[in-house]
């Protein structure tokens, strides 16, 4: 009895909700233009029918026809001394009967038909005479005993001379063969198909190593002094910056190496065996006691250079690749496909070789000063302690000076020189404010800021539609699958290294904490703990995304992205429904067979 | 070999889990840890190697401050000190193998190990553990295809390849049944006798601390009740220990 009260104004809050909702949905009405009226309509319904009609028979099959013609002769109007149609020559044949065999103008009169091709149908046509025009009665359908009987109103063509009725029904003949439709069909489920295991394939490899940026469960234990974080952001753009001019300086060795073709060749051969015996003698495979310096930086400079023979083989391979390709192309004939698909390969790796040194030197100055600031954070000394400052100082105006160059590049501001100094100010303020919030022994959470910034990226770069991607692409790279697959790839691996660092997340921690325990590195702990967990679902999200790619290809043709897309939107807007339905059974078709595949694989490997 | 001082951590959320624990363990000892779950006995052996950071105090490993180690340092500090877990922790999806040879990433080179690379010795050094333990005929099986106390010995075998100073065992037998119990305490037992490793086990029946400890240190919310003999927990040390409520049984 105590809690009558708020009962009361429990059921009068209950009122006022539903009472909200009403009012919420009556406005979703009146802003979607709910209009039952119109589905009420005859002429809006017999529409709906004929495009669900349409639908349901996709122009996949047809046969060859056999057009049967049958004439009968007929007055309009009856001439004053009667008419009487010659008498039926032979009456195993097909003939027609009509009755009365003259009439005035807009009467009806019986057209009788027998001895037809049972179950078949076609027009019945009215030939006025001297005209070879048609102008159709009916459409007449053979019982199945080859007889017909329909009723016609005659036109108004009053002639002194007898017309002709004509009946043509048409017959299949033959097995049924494909349709136009269906080969176009197929062309274009095909490219739909790879450009999605395209757009696939680039999205994943580059979505599997961002997904462990955006895991918490990874990131919140990384943490740096703020020395290192400041000495990481200065000297990751210097890193990039070397990186490319190393690639640069190495694809200038393989392009001397490549004015001979046995220079070129025996290098691509030799190469492999001496970085490889360069490695093996650089890094042992264990050791229990550090080496002395001097091998450790002998060792250091062998590594140097097995890394600079590594890229320029990698530029020879290119080289030859693309050579090579473009022989094959000639000599294959019309598997010239395979030459081209090598020399695209080169191609590719011509230009992801130049990436990848840029980052992986950003990446060994990214992990130097990471050392750097950590030991000298740990002298815990003044020297340390101006460095804490200063470094913070420089690390958050170089920061804001290179988000500056960015913003530069879309706006192109007039007096950009002005705007730099405002931003290195600003930098170099917030620096100071750093380093006085936290000392210079301080864990900065640096992995989770790494993990908002990916996590923003990736959302914002989630929420731009693909069709919006396709159209960018499409103005770069003119209309076609290519653009389609770049648009793909790019959404692919925004949505997947979202999904992906999930299931990084959902992991079990057991392991993890097992493996850290015998004193395994960071990377160490993710090859070892964290990707054999991970493998079932990353497979599985991966043939999900190829099945949604494949959907969404659909959607990329309407704006020129390739795919069946594109002839499927032709056909809607050509009212070609039996067209457009032969290439959505064929989207249901490949959907479904990878949902089936994804479900084996998925059995195989989990 | 092993000192602790004053050793306290506080989670995030405000709870304090260890309150200025300290005591000194020296080599070869085998020394079980008792209290009642969320006493803060896994938080300790977390925090000697530096699993969980610890919010103040020091902890000496060898002379050396695990608590102010560098990453390097602490990587060498971790190899030395072998850990079992109660659940195993076990990667399901690898090879028995694989995840015994992940007790020698502390050694190797991280550079080769990231490709499945290991060397020799490692390899025949894994056999020879999977072998000491009793399941050498189940290298190539997926770990999770073991049954909990085949999965246990593997835990150990994995501890072990770390050549360690120490084993950290975090309730060892606490999924298992009696039998496969005494038979991974006996294990335990046998390489502290035999090897004479250093054992820090976390426990909870005080029949297994009276068949196989040295010496116990008790904590309760967080707190060091007792440091002694097993001998030495008398009814009331045992009601101190685990509160007023508890029955002694077994």
């Amino acid at each position: 009895m105590k809690n009558k009260k708020p009962d009361k104004f429990r059921s009068l809050k209950v009122g006022i909700l539903v009472l909200v909702t009403l009012v919420v949905y009556a406005y979703g009405f009146q802003v979607t233009k709910v209009n039952l009226a119109e589905t009420k309509s005859e002429n809006r319904r017999e529409q709906l029918f004929r495009i669900l009609r349409a639908l349901a028979r996709p122009n996949i099959l047809e046969y060859e026809k056999e057009e049967f013609v049958v004439r009968v002769p007929i007055m309009i109007p009856c001439p004053e001394a009667g008419f009487t149609p010659a008498p039926i020559a032979d009456t195993t044949q097909p003939y027609m009967v009509v009755t009365p065999s003259c009439s005035d103008p807009r009467t009806r009169v019986q057209v009788q038909g027998f001895n037809f091709e049972p179950l078949t149908r076609g027009p019945l046509n009215l030939v006025p005479f001297d005209s070879g025009v048609n102008l159709q009665l009916e459409n007449i359908e053979i019982d199945r005993f080859g007889n017909f009987q329909a009723e016609v109103l005659l036109p108004n063509r009053p002639s002194e001379d007898a017309h002709e009725i004509v009946a043509i029904t048409r017959r299949n003949i033959g097995s049924p063969h494909l349709t136009r439709t269906a080969y176009d069909t197929w062309d274009k489920i095909i490219e739909t198909v790879f450009l999605a295991l395209l757009a696939t394939t680039l999205g994943v490899i580059i979505a599997i190593p961002l997904s462990f940026f955006a895991a918490r469960n990874l990131m919140k234990d990384v943490t740096s002094s703020l020395l290192g974080m400041s000495l990481s952001i200065l000297l990751i753009p210097v890193g990039l910056f070397v990186g490319l001019q190393v690639a640069g300086w190495s694809y200038q060795v393989s392009q001397a190496l490549t004015n001979n073709m046995v220079m070129a060749v025996s290098g691509t051969v030799v190469s492999p065996v001496l970085v490889w015996f360069g490695l093996r003698w650089a890094l042992p495979p264990q050791e229990i006691k550090p080496p002395e310096a001097s091998t450790r930086i002998f060792r250091i400079a062998v590594m140097i250079v097995a890394a600079f023979i590594f890229i320029i083989l990698l530029y020879l391979l290119s080289f030859l690749m693309l050579t090579w390709g473009n022989a094959l192309d000639d000599a294959l004939g019309s598997f010239g496909f395979l030459g081209r698909f090598i020399r695209d390969l080169g191609d590719i790796l011509n230009t992801v070789v130049k990436v990848l040194v840029a980052l992986a030197v950003a990446g060994l100055f990214n992990s130097i000063a990471s050392r750097w600031g950590e030991a000298l954070s740990r002298r815990k000394d003044s020297l340390s302690k101006a460095g804490h400052v200063i470094l913070a100082i420089a690390a958050g105006a170089a920061l804001l000076i290179i988000l500056m160059a960015i913003i530069n590049w879309f706006y192109l501001f007039k007096d950009i020189d002005l705007y730099y100094r405002y931003a290195g100010g600003i930098g170099a303020i917030l620096g100071l404010v750093a380093s006085l919030r936290y000392r210079s022994t301080d864990a900065v959470p640096s992995g989770m800021i790494l993990y908002y910034v990916s996590r923003t990226i990736f959302n914002a770069l989630r929420s731009v539609e693909a069709l919006v991607m396709a159209i960018v692409f499409v103005v770069w790279v003119g209309i076609g699958p290519f653009a389609g697959s770049l648009a793909l790839a790019l959404h692919t691996i925004a949505s997947l290294a979202k999904l992906y660092s999930e299931q990084v997340e959902s992991i079990m921690a057991g392991p993890l904490e097992a493996v850290q325990a015998t004193g395994a590195n960071r990377l160490q702990t993710i090859v070892y703990a964290v990707v054999p967990q991970i493998v079932p679902p990353y497979i599985s999200y991966t043939m999900y995304r190829w099945d949604i790619n494949v959907r969404m290809s659909t959607i990329i043709g309407f704006v020129g992205g390739g795919g069946i897309g594109f002839l499927l939107q032709q056909n809607i807007n050509l009212l070609n429904y039996r067209d457009a339905s032969a290439q959505m059974i064929a989207i249901a078709i490949v959907v479904s067979i990878m949902d089936y595949v994804s479900s084996v694989l998925r059995e195989r490997y989990v | 070999m092993l000192k602790i001082q004053k050793l306290t951590k506080i989670y995030d959320g405000g709870v304090q889990a260890l309150t200025d624990v300290s005591f000194e363990v020296p080599r070869g000892q085998f020394l079980a840890v008792i209290g009642l779950s969320g006493s803060g006995k896994s938080t300790l052996l977390r925090c000697i190697n530096r699993l969980i950071e610890p919010t103040a105090g020091k902890i000496y490993w060898n002379e050396m401050d695990v608590t102010d180690a560098s990453d390097e340092e602490l990587r060498h500090i971790r190899r030395k000190i072998g850990m079992v877990f109660q659940h195993f922790n076990l990667v399901h999806r690898s090879s028995v193998l694989t995840n015994v040879l992940a007790g020698r990433l502390g050694y190797v080179n991280p550079a080769w190990s990231l490709v499945n690379r290991f060397p020799k010795s490692d390899v025949e050094n894994a056999y020879k553990q999977l072998e000491r333990v009793g399941i050498a005929d189940k290298s190539q099986h997926r770990a999770d295809e073991l049954s909990g106390g085949q999965q246990q010995r593997v835990g150990i075998a994995r501890a072990m390849m770390q050549n360690p100073e120490m084993i950290l065992a975090d309730e060892p037998v606490a999924s298992l049944d009696p039998v496969l119990a005494h038979s991974i305490m006996q294990y335990l037992e046998k390489i502290n006798k035999e090897d004479g490793m250093t054992v820090l086990c976390s426990l909870h029946f005080l029949d297994l601390v009276h068949r196989y400890a040295d010496r116990v240190v008790a904590l309760n919310q967080g707190m060091l009740m007792f440091d002694g003999s097993p001998k030495d927990i008398d009814d009331a040390k045992f009601k101190e220990i685990y509160g007023r409520e508890a029955e002694r049984v077994g």
